[in-house]
């Protein structure tokens, strides 16, 4: 973990429901930059909602939501493209654009949102490729690759707008188990590189090794936080418990 | 009276047959600019237009386009304006081509999955961009296909302007077959001219088809 102090990501008291049922009943959680988060949780915990609230996918009734210190207003489109340029985001199911190849895929948002240069965003996209370790995948169409290879062009595509914070929707859980392990490595590297991480998954052992702080929420609030070692260690609450017992 | 060959039949008829083309393709470039501008409005979810669109459709895909024309014909008259029959047939054809293209491409741009739209999104993409690039290309690849199918059902709708007085392909059938008392043979050459200007159309929508399958295996 790195040790800047500066908050990426402020929550304050979020609410949110469809309809009559409250999904996040009053969330807090300051993210620090830098810092690893795994939320773990049952599947309609509102740990997905949360993580899309962040960006804007989600709209919430009450409460607020500052990233770099800038709020988060859905009424305002210039609002919310300043925000999503600060904010990546990575789906269960790549979303890849299918129709562009995969350099394209990368260069589309930097080159409509901030403007770059034909040739800048290109030289930025073969390094991105290389970083996540898919150099020679320039030309090639997404439908082409593996699961795995998706997943990576999609981290890439969304590092290519150089986000303060990139969130992690359950990432693996749409991968065949022998491609989980090439997506976590370059997460890990990822956090290595002091990069702040939030990320939604189910792969404990994972959340334990990378995670600065491991969030286990519980009917739509943060039930219990800490660091890994303490949270899977010694859980606190009898739910948790149950949790953690249920995934073996 | 006087004689005519086949020859001047088929003559008459195939210079008609120009005004069928001509009024098809005003009805389709007129159709396809309204039809896609009630598309973006729809998508972009402008307060009060859906039901607007909804309604404007359901007119024109609940109504004959026989009665749309006379209304056309006959309503605009009504406001004191001098019509003539190219604009009123114009006019019809372009909404009623409009209302049935639109939802055609709706339906075209609603089966882009949801996550194509939230990763252009969380890509700070503004809903034009999204559009453009993101939802549009993929849609219409998808539409092609019965966008073209739908073209033919527009050459075969314009025979209905003939009976606003309209000289097309069927108004001059019919003038024909009066002045030489065989309707049996003329109307076989209009039947055959309306099928050559189809079959074409047809063929190029199924190719088009299964380009785009053995596209996507």
């Amino acid at each position: 973990m790195q040790t800047g102090h500066k908050v990426v990501v402020e929550i304050t008291a979020l609410r949110k429901s469809y309809g009559a049922n409250e999904v996040l009943k009053g969330i807090d959680l300051q993210v620090q930059s830098g810092e690893v988060i795994a939320i773990i949780g049952k599947s309609g915990s509102g740990k997905s909602t949360l993580l899309r609230c962040i960006n804007g996918l989600e709209t919430f009734q009450d409460g607020a939501l500052r990233v770099d210190g800038k709020p988060l207003l859905h009424e305002s489109p210039l609002a919310m493209r300043e925000l999503r340029q600060r904010v990546g985001m990575i789906f269960q199911n790549f979303n890849l654009f299918p129709h562009l190849s995969v350099g394209r895929n990368i260069m589309l948002a930097p080159t409509l949102v901030k403007k770059a240069d034909a040739a800048t965003t290109a030289a930025q996209a073969r390094k991105l490729l290389q970083r996540v370790g898919l150099a020679e995948k320039f030309d090639a169409r997404p439908d082409q690759l593996s699961g795995g290879q998706q997943q990576r062009v999609a981290i890439a595509r969304a590092l290519a707008m150089e986000p303060a914070v990139l969130l992690c929707d359950e990432i693996t859980s749409a991968l065949d188990p022998e491609l989980v392990g090439e997506v976590l490595r370059v997460v890990e590297s990822l956090a290595d590189e002091g990069m702040t991480l939030l990320m939604v998954t189910h792969e404990m052992n994972f959340a334990r090794k990378v995670s600065d702080r491991v969030i286990f929420m519980h009917q739509g609030r943060v039930h219990e936080m800490g660091p890994p070692e303490e949270l899977f260690g010694s859980p606190q609450t009898p739910e948790l418990k149950q949790f953690l017992s249920s995934l073996h | 009276m006087v004689d005519f060959s086949l020859w001047d039949i088929l003559r008459n008829l195939l210079l008609a047959a120009r005004w069928t083309v001509v009024l098809s393709l005003i009805a389709f470039i007129g159709g396809g600019v309204v039809g896609l501008a009630l598309l973006v409005i729809r998508i972009a979810k402008v307060r009060g237009t859906e039901r607007l669109v909804s309604g404007y459709v359901q007119l024109f895909q609940g109504t004959p386009l026989l009665m749309q024309l006379f209304l056309t014909y006959f309503g605009i008259a009504l406001f004191g304006i001098q019509t003539s029959p190219w604009t009123s047939a114009a006019l019809a054809l372009t909404l009623y081509t409009s209302a049935f293209l639109t939802e055609i491409w709706r339906g075209c741009v609603a089966s882009i999955p949801r996550g194509q739209w939230e990763a252009a999104q969380s890509l700070a993409l503004n809903f034009g961009e999204q559009l453009r690039h993101v939802v549009l290309p993929q849609a219409l690849k998808i539409a092609i296909a019965p966008t073209v199918g739908f073209m033919v059902q527009v050459i075969k709708g314009t025979a209905l302007a003939s009976v606003i007085g309209f000289v097309e392909l069927t108004k001059a059938g019919s003038m024909i077959s009066n002045a030489t008392l065989k309707p049996f043979l003329v109307y076989s050459c209009v039947a055959l001219m309306y099928f050559a200007l189809c079959f074409p159309v047809s063929l190029y929508a199924k190719s088009l088809e299964r380009k785009m399958n053995a596209d996507r295996t």
